[in-house]
């Protein structure tokens, strides 16, 4: 016990402080060159979450937290890694076969239903008021409906997520149609084109950064709900399930581990959306370099 | 009589398309069932009567709109509101776990961007986790919340409200950023040569001027909250809230009990965003920034 109790807190606390006072020290300073501000702007928030963990696991070791109340994070790496084979079973289940197959047909759904909405108006006065009114919806209440239609298995979670996702999409992409300016849209019509030749070259492009509002939305919206879907029935894996489960055998440090999988998985599509809109849309003054 | 035609007509006649719609599945939906028991009995029934019966059913498949609002009416109305059967009860606790837990996710919200804007490290470091914060499924972490707290011997409301406030708490951070930061810097310049102090600055030109985003953000806010608070009372074993409703409802195939539980939270959600809108147009309008 040479490191006791104290130890553990007070080497937290003091590792606290010295990233505080170095981020506070980092932020201050102007670099001259851009790689390296560049690199300062990544380090900042990267030490921010370290200090987080440091402390974390130095409060939880020091205070002798329970392990049920909150585990500490090494322990929950260390099961993490355990049960990687369970996990990787759980997110294919969840992640791959529902999230995936549910966001890209309720983002289908929503971008064609968009289309039409744009095409005839009297569509669009119909649907937009309804999808606003829709959005702020707990949507996610009829996961209990969807089992019940569509079994147990990841079609219903597949089922949720459409429904979770068509709406966002659809009154993003509306708004996104309307972005073109009018000047744009006469050029258009001076160069005589078509309407399918305006929708893909002017339109579309310019509903862009919009239509990637959506999707990062949706990305999140549809991981939320393939998992609260499985709290009320889902096969024996999947990552909903292994948290409700778990959490009844008070194993918080395999539901952490799940959890961690999942915020994991939600920060990854996130990015990779990301990084595509940064590709796609790279004429927007927002990306827009110079 | 324009006004009413642009912009009435439309949502009228897309909400009657999906009530036909949905009386039209009524039948596909719960036909098997019917059509079982037929054959079990050895009845035979004319197509007539076996639609008929499909709109009657008590556990139906889907039930018909008019079977959900007779399950509503008779359990707001018909009972008392201290019944443990009554909607009204059911609709009260997750009201209140969503109201306390909105009020602190507000408030917490506003705190980190005052925080965010006045402290440059604090906008590096923090604003990158917020968003991160935000990719994570964190309704994931809400049976947990809700059972570790109990294991601790914290149950009732407050673990419901602490997955609303973390749900809650984003929208407004991120929109009180921007607004607190909307005023120009002629404006803040202009504060300089009155010679103002930081916190003169802060409530005679930053908070008006972020009051418009605020409101915004609390619209956004105050749904996902309810949504977190029914999520919240999934895994307390089914005891009351309208997310117990909806559990217990699956458990045992009443399905009508679901709907009902649903158009609650679906009338309790336009509400509370009704009830902010109102207040946004009453708060502008006092500051002068919309016409009377």
């Amino acid at each position: 016990m040479i490191f006791g109790m104290n130890g553990w807190i007070t080497a937290a606390l003091v590792f606290w402080l010295f990233a505080w006072a170095l981020n506070e020290f980092l932020s201050r300073r102007e670099f001259g060159n851009g790689f390296i501000q560049k690199s300062v702007n990544l380090f900042i928030p990267l030490l921010f979450g370290i200090t987080l963990l440091v402390l974390w696991e130095g409060l939880v070791r020091g205070f002798n937290v329970s392990q049920i109340l909150l585990p500490a994070p090494s322990l929950i790496w260390a099961k993490l890694s355990q049960s990687s084979s369970i996990l990787w079973t759980d997110f294919r289940q969840t992640y791959l076969k529902a999230v995936i197959s549910g966001y890209v047909m309720g983002c289908g759904a929503g971008f064609i239903v968009a289309i039409l909405a744009d095409r005839v108006p009297f569509l669009r006065k119909g649907l937009l008021p309804l999808g606003n009114f829709v959005a702020s919806l707990p949507i996610i209440g009829l996961a209990p409906i969807m089992v019940l239609w569509f079994g147990f298995d990841w079609q219903s979670k597949a089922a949720i997520v459409v429904a979770m996702v068509f709406f966002p999409m659809l009154v993003n992409t509306v708004a996104g149609l309307a972005a073109a300016d009018t000047m744009q849209k006469d050029l258009m019509r001076t160069y005589a084109a078509s309407y399918f030749q305006t929708l893909l070259k002017l339109r579309l492009p310019a509903a862009m950064p919009f239509i990637f509002n959506a999707l990062k939305i949706n990305s999140t919206l549809a991981l939320i709900g393939a998992i609260v879907a499985e709290f009320f029935g889902s096969p024996v894996s999947g990552l909903g399930f292994r948290i409700s489960t778990e959490v009844g055998k008070l194993n918080v440090d395999m539901v952490w581990a799940a959890i961690a999988v999942s915020a994991l998985a939600g920060s990854l599509s996130y990015g990779a959306l990301a990084l595509l809109e940064r590709f796609v849309t790279f004429w927007h003054p927002s990306i827009r370099r110079g | 009589m324009s006004t009413l035609r642009q912009t009435i007509m439309p949502v009228l006649t897309v909400i009657a398309v999906i009530m036909a719609f949905w009386y039209a599945m009524v039948p596909v939906m719960n036909t098997p069932y019917e059509r079982d028991q037929a054959v079990r009995d050895g009845r035979a029934m004319t197509t007539g009567q076996m639609i008929a019966r499909t709109y009657a059913q008590e556990k139906p498949i889907l039930p018909a709109p008019h079977q959900v609002l007779a399950e509503i009416v008779k359990t707001t109305i018909g009972l008392k509101v201290t019944s443990k059967r009554s909607l009204i009860y059911h609709a009260w606790v997750t009201l209140s776990s969503t109201l306390l837990g909105f009020a602190f996710g507000t408030t917490l919200g506003v705190l980190i961007a005052v925080g965010i804007v006045y402290s440059k490290a604090l906008d590096k470091s923090l604003m990158p986790w917020i968003i991160t914060s935000q990719t994570i499924p964190i309704l994931a972490i809400a049976p947990m919340v809700v059972v570790v707290m109990a294991a601790i011997g914290v149950t009732g409301l407050l673990p419901k409200a602490i997955i609303s406030t973390y749900l809650s708490f984003f929208p407004v951070a991120v929109g009180m950023v921007k607004g607190l930061t909307s005023p120009e810097p002629m404006q803040l310049d202009l504060m300089r040569t009155y010679h103002a102090s930081g916190a003169q600055t802060f409530f005679k030109l930053r908070w008006p001027s972020a009051l418009p985003y605020l409101f915004t953000s609390m619209k956004v806010a105050i749904a996902i909250s309810l949504v977190g608070a029914i999520v919240g009372e999934l895994p307390t074993g089914a005891q009351a809230g309208l997310g117990a409703r909806l559990l217990g409802g699956s458990y045992y195939g009443q399905t009508i009990q679901i709907w009902s539980a649903l158009f609650m939270a679906a009338a309790l959600a336009a509400i509370l965003v009704a009830i902010i809108s109102f207040a946004h147009k009453q708060v502008l309008r006092r500051y002068g920034l919309v016409e009377r």
